[in-house]
């Protein structure tokens, strides 16, 4: 490396952070003055040239490839505790920033077309600037926490994005169900991820103990502790750090606040909730690889969290009629896949579907957001319909035949519905396959279980396809229902691409990815490419678009109908339709005692007992002294008569003694 | 006599030349009392930075003090001893920082008897200064007792409906816990021979047999100050009642006496004992961190949650101090200023929103943020410094406690911190269900639609305090710093104890 | 001179001083009561003067002047009171001054 000096931008890596902030302070300070393109362009150009940062220092990985810590500023130095402001360029850290700030790029500039529809549509246009500001600022964050370089600062992204995240769900925080169902979905999806949070406390003091520092760099070479003891905290800190995953990236126990998430405006579903953040539970595993491969406990569980959520969403996800909340739990179920990987130790598999379901998914996403705004066009320009009465843009039984009116978004849509759903050659199959290849080695039960989610992916995208763009239009609105403008569509066709040759980042046998990322995670099982497995994967997914079409795409479904599946799986569907009943389940086990035990400790044991407890020795001191009062009785010869018994009993006890 | 012009006996001066200014004005002429009050109170502030210039940090003693004879018990001699080290300077420049602020915000607030307002508020100045700055037992007492008195004014004079039975309560608690003390400090001060503090240190190690009692009446006084679960009912009661520069003060300083006792009486007095009853302590302000959270969830009335809050904020604060080691205690002090911080300007907000509508009732409000946006980022920032988001003050001072309980030999069980790192989650839940109440949703009052948003004035009794806690939150490392050598002289006190009783 | 033994007074005194204290115990007549106080007064005086002759010693002598002085003291206030007193309730009876009580 003679030249090192010329080719190696590492030191610019502060910028993929303080240039969205740069973009955030512009808006903050006179974002409302420059008018909405502006504003969003100034937003769009600082995520896009934080992606031009990642992209020189992707260029400066290729020639320099071992990891680089660029330190920053001292943080906190307490006792035996340091950590400090320091970043790490490493493959894995630049290609999250890649997709992250490429990904999220394209998002911003969809938004201008998206949110300038939107802020009118809930009449404030004046919110437009405030999007694009927690649009940064989302950024800003995620950025910190793949680049940390250190759990702790991985800690402050983390909950950062959980901040945005709250913002961008409750940002039409006066709208929702009854007003406040917005509102209420926002605190749920924060509290939810504070406990993954608590895990990730927990299990950043576990390591501390153990090991004595935080940094990646120093964790990389730990060798598991000897004794009983250290066994033990060592799958603490496997068993903590899941439980942060399943916080971040919505896995079965904590995934409830996701589906809720979908009231924040669509692209904030898109760049949030399907392509980046929810990811990071999947970057955290993988980050923390040789804490994980210490013991076999934490990868286990975190396989087996993922296959039961992979199958268990997925199931959700065929009885929903919201076209988000389908993707919602698609995107639950393909972290499942995701996190499945990585606690396999497929870490190559897991980070590479989380690129490409990042490319299909915020696809998905936006074009729905396309679907729903032509709808709700439809819905607004159509002379007859009632604007007072409830209408539901997002509801599927309410489209139909968008195909003929939005040809674009359906186009797009298909391809992304394709690789979702795993059909070679696009992204999508290639991810999976990667994954259900590496189960179908490991575990028997897990590669059924993934195989049958594979299925259902399959099936409810189809039926999705279906319902929402072909048959009839079922309402006035769907009718009049027209496309969007270019700065929303070019996003969509630029995605449309990446979900459609995205695959070729990890072709078997050439595994540019995974040569690309072994530099950073050392020991890496290479992917096995299994023909059996990639035309057992293939066969699913067709059967599942084909039963897809056989129950929704052979006849056209009518306006006012129930979904046919309903028939043919009874109470099972109610369940899916249900969800499983996991909110009314967790509103019953916690959140009722909890607040019932708040209640009893306020009233009966905070004021009844405690303070009553403190007043009562007052009230007695008070009794006391109304007791003593009454020998008080201003008779100036009782007073005489009690001294001089006073007098007397002194005398004689002096003369007795 | 030049003792007297010592630097920390001008600043204890400062705010009492104040109060005799304010003497010789005119009742009548409200405005220039208030301008003379704040000036006052900036002078004392820009005077303590000065202080903080010549102060030492590498230096664990106690330093720019003056020792004077006072008073004669027997052949003991009480001193007017006042210093500053380490465990008190940040306690220091919190109250000079506070009292501007706060006075600020009563601008319009206190419209009757403004100037018996402002005396008492300065006189309080000077007593919480004198708390932090005395090293003789007996001067540490009298200024301990001196802040009753303005504090017990001001809730009963400018305080809420029920202001005589908070104001009572809040004397009758303190003082009983402190007469305690005062039978401790002199027993130990005439056996002893001496009320200095620094002559002290380590006495329980000579009365091995008292030292269990009188760690115990030190530990009453304080933890009825701070105030520790079971002791803690009077805060509630004094908070909603007093007036909110009262409430900022309150929360602000007056709390973190009791934990500064702990710092400066129970540790370095009675290592051994201190060793002995971490566990306990440590126990105790668990149960606070979760009791307070809990009990927080369900108020009706904002400020009464914001001050049980309080009780699990102080619980972190009484966890680190008794984790007993670097961590646990510099993430105490610092979780001190940043409570003092948050809190106090959560109590400010609370203040502006009664100004306007008279009322504190949760469900009287919704969808503010729409009607006052700059009212709704500001509280929202600061509801997130509270919840401890990483970035912010709170975050820093809760992971170094919770990292110091969690690797602590005093406290010998990692559950504490475990359960404590549950607090993170309960404060998240009770204050985001009071901002979503308050601020999102639609407006639901009509009353509600046409209020003002903040007026510069009230902007900048938030800013400061905004700013202070990003700089802890990014970059807190001066904090730690100037704690640090004094710190670990409490330490090394505290440390052949630990290694004894493992 | 010195024939008279010393129990004598002492049995004198102390029946002065229960007269005395008897008197201001049962009488509601402040003047009555202030005249058994000085009978009280005097059974004191009485035995400092015995027992100063007794040992010799002037003490006993000295106090006795003191005595009186704080006696006559406490008549001019009391008297005084009493007048105040008598002025605003136009009554002296002692039954009826108990607004300390409590």
């Amino acid at each position: 490396m003679e030249n090192a000096t010329t080719t190696l931008y590492f030191h610019l890596v502060p910028l993929v952070v303080f240039l969205p902030l740069a973009g955030l302070v512009i808006n903050l300070l006179i974002g409302k003055k420059l008018g909405e393109v502006v504003s969003g362009t100034i937003a769009s150009l600082a995520s896009g040239a934080a992606f031009v940062v990642a992209c020189l220092l992707m260029l400066s990985l290729r020639s320099n490839p071992e990891a680089v810590v660029v330190p920053f500023a001292e943080w906190i130095r307490v006792g035996g505790l340091a950590v400090d402001w320091a970043f790490r360029v490493d493959t894995l850290s630049v290609t999250m920033m890649l997709v992250v700030s490429g990904v999220g790029t394209l998002i911003h500039i969809y938004a201008i077309g998206y949110m300038h529809e939107d802020v009118r549509l809930n009449e404030d246009p004046g919110r437009f600037t405030r999007f694009f500001i927690y649009l940064n600022l989302f950024i800003a964050m995620m950025m910190i926490l793949v680049s940390a370089e250190s759990y702790l600062m991985t800690f402050v992204g983390w909950e950062g994005v959980g901040l945005c995240s709250y913002l961008l769900i409750g940002f039409w925080f006066e709208k929702g169900k009854e007003g406040t169902g917005n509102a209420i979905a926002a605190k749920k999806a924060f509290i939810t991820n504070r406990v993954g949070d608590f895990g990730f406390l927990v299990a950043m003091f576990m390591i501390f103990l153990q090991f004595g520092t935080l940094s990646f760099s120093e964790l990389a070479h730990v060798s598991a502790p000897v004794g009983a003891l250290g066994t033990v905290v060592v799958a603490g800190i496997g068993l903590f750090l899941l439980l942060a995953v399943t916080g971040k990236s919505a896995q079965l126990p904590l995934f409830v606040w996701l589906p809720d998430a979908m009231a924040g405006p669509t692209p904030v579903s898109a760049l949030i909730h399907a392509a980046t953040m929810v990811t990071a539970g999947v970057y955290l595993v993988a980050r923390s690889a040789p804490l994980f491969e210490l013991s076999p406990v934490g990868p286990q569980a975190v396989a087996w969290v993922g296959t039961l959520t992979a199958l268990f969403a997925a199931t959700i996800a065929v009885g929903q009629y919201d076209i988000k909340k389908v993707l919602a739990y698609s995107t639950i179920s393909q972290l499942g896949f995701m996190v499945a990987a990585v606690g396999m130790g497929a870490y190559v598999a897991g980070m590479f579907h989380l690129v490409t379901h990042a490319f299909f998914k915020a696809l998905l996403f936006l074009s729905a957001g396309s679907v729903i705004q032509g709808v709700e066009h439809g819905h607004h320009h159509d002379p007859h319909a009632d604007h007072y009465a409830e209408f539901d843009p997002q509801d599927m039984r309410n489209m139909g035949g968008l195909a003929g009116k939005m040809k674009v978004t359906t186009a797009v849509y298909i391809i992304g519905a394709l690789a979702l759903a795993g059909v070679a050659p696009l992204a999508g199959f290639f991810s999976k396959d990667e994954i259900v290849a590496f189960a179908f080695g490991k575990n028997p039960v897990m590669f059924t279980m993934l195989l049958l989610a594979a299925f259902f992916t399959a099936f409810y995208m189809a039926r999705q396809v279906w319902m929402v763009f072909f048959g009839k239009a079922r309402t006035t609105a769907a009718q009049g229902a027209r496309e969007n403008p270019l700065v929303m569509t070019i996003p969509l066709m630029v995605l449309a691409v990446l979900s459609l040759v995205g695959g070729a980042l990890n072709l078997p046998h050439v595994e540019t990815l995974g040569k690309w990322l072994e530099h950073t995670m050392e020991g890496l099982h290479p992917a096995e490419f299994n023909w059996l497995v990639a035309g057992i994967s293939l066969a699913v997914a067709f059967t599942g678009i084909a039963a897809g079409w056989f129950f929704y795409g052979r006849r056209s479904w009518q306006p006012g109908q129930s979904d046919p599946m309903k028939k043919l799986l009874g109470p099972l569907f109610t369940a899916f339709e249900r969800k499983w009943w996991v909110d009314e389940i967790y509103n019953a086990l916690l959140l009722q005692p909890y607040k019932d035990l708040s209640a009893i400790l306020a009233e009966p044991v905070d004021q009844k007992l405690i303070d009553g407890c403190a007043n009562g020795l007052g009230r007695m001191t008070g009794w006391f002294s109304r007791g003593i009062g009454v020998l008080q009785n201003g008779l100036v010869r009782s007073y005489a008569l009690v001294i001089l018994a006073g007098v007397a009993a002194i005398l004689g006890y002096l003369i007795l003694r | 006599m030049t003792n007297l012009l010592n630097p920390l006996v001008l600043l204890l001066l400062i705010p009492l030349a104040g109060t005799f200014l304010l003497w010789l004005i005119p009742g009548g002429r409200k405005s220039l009392v208030r301008w003379v009050a704040l000036l006052t109170s900036l002078i004392a502030f820009g005077y303590s930075l000065w202080m903080l210039s010549q102060f030492q940090s590498t230096d664990p003693g106690l330093q720019l003090g003056v020792k004077i004879p006072w008073l004669q018990f027997g052949s003991t001699t009480v001193h007017f001893e006042v210093a500053v080290d380490g465990l008190s300077i940040l306690m220091v420049m919190l109250t000079t920082f506070l009292t501007p602020i706060a006075i600020l915000s009563t601008w319009t607030a206190v419209k009757e008897k403004v100037k018996g307002f402002m005396a008492f508020f300065l006189l309080l100045e000077a007593g919480m200064l004198g708390v932090f700055l005395a090293q003789d037992m007996i001067l540490f007492y009298v200024f301990w007792e001196f802040t009753l008195v303005p504090m017990y004014f001001l809730i009963g004079i400018w305080g809420g409906e029920r202001k005589v039975y908070a104001a009572v309560k809040f004397f009758l608690f303190t003082m009983s816990g402190s007469l305690l003390m005062l039978a401790a400090m002199l027993w130990l001060g005439l056996t002893q021979g001496t009320f200095s503090l620094p002559q002290l240190e380590g006495v329980g190690g000579m009365v091995p047999a008292a030292a269990g009692l009188l760690f115990g009446a030190f530990a009453l006084a304080f933890a009825i100050k701070v105030p520790m679960f079971p002791l803690h009912t009077w805060l509630p009661d004094a908070h909603v009642e007093a007036p909110t520069a009262g409430s900022v003060i309150l929360a602000g300083v007056l709390l973190k006496m009791g934990a500064y006792g702990f710092l400066r009486f129970n540790i370095p007095l009675f290592p051994q004992v201190a060793v002995k009853a971490a566990p306990w302590l440590a126990l105790l302000a668990v149960i606070g961190i979760i009791y307070g959270a809990a009990t927080a969830f369900v108020q009706k009335d904002v400020k009464k949650l914001v001050a049980y809050s309080s009780v699990s904020h102080l619980g972190f604060v009484v966890l680190g101090i008794f984790a007993l080691n670097p961590l646990g205690l510099q993430g105490g002090i610092l979780q001190m200023v940043n409570h003092g911080l948050s809190t106090g300007a959560l109590f400010l907000l609370v203040g502006m929103i009664y100004e306007r509508r008279h009322t504190r009732q949760m469900d009287q409000f919704g969808g503010l943020w729409k009607v006052m946006p700059v009212f709704g980022t500001l509280t929202l920032l600061v509801v997130l410094s509270s919840v401890g988001l990483p970035g912010l003050n709170g975050f820093v001072g809760e992971f170094t406690i919770l990292m110091g309980a969690y690797t602590s030999t005093a406290i010998n069980y990692t559950l504490a911190a475990i359960l404590a790192a549950t607090g993170v989650i309960l404060a998240a839940v009770y204050l985001l269900h009071m901002y979503q109440h308050v601020f999102l949703g639609p407006v639901t009052h009509e009353e509600n639609r046409f209020l003002k948003d903040l007026n510069a004035r009230e902007i900048l009794t938030l800013v400061p305090l905004l700013a202070v806690s990003a700089w802890i939150g990014l970059y807190p490392k001066p904090f730690f710093a100037i704690m640090a050598p004094a710190v670990d002289k409490l330490i090394a006190i505290v440390q052949p104890f630990i290694a004894v009783v493992k | 001179m010195n024939t008279i033994p010393m129990s004598y007074y002492l049995v004198l005194s102390a029946v002065m001083f229960t007269l005395g204290a008897i008197g201001v115990i049962i009488r509601r007549n402040p003047l009555v009561m202030f005249m058994s106080l000085e009978l009280m007064f005097n059974a004191a005086n009485l035995t400092f003067v015995a027992f100063s002759n007794a040992f010799g010693n002037a003490n006993g002598q000295i106090f006795v002047f003191f005595v009186m002085v704080v006696a006559a003291a406490e008549v001019a206030v009391g008297l005084a009171l009493i007048v105040a007193i008598f002025r605003t309730r136009h009554s002296i009876d002692i039954d009826l001054m108990n607004t300390l009580k409590n």
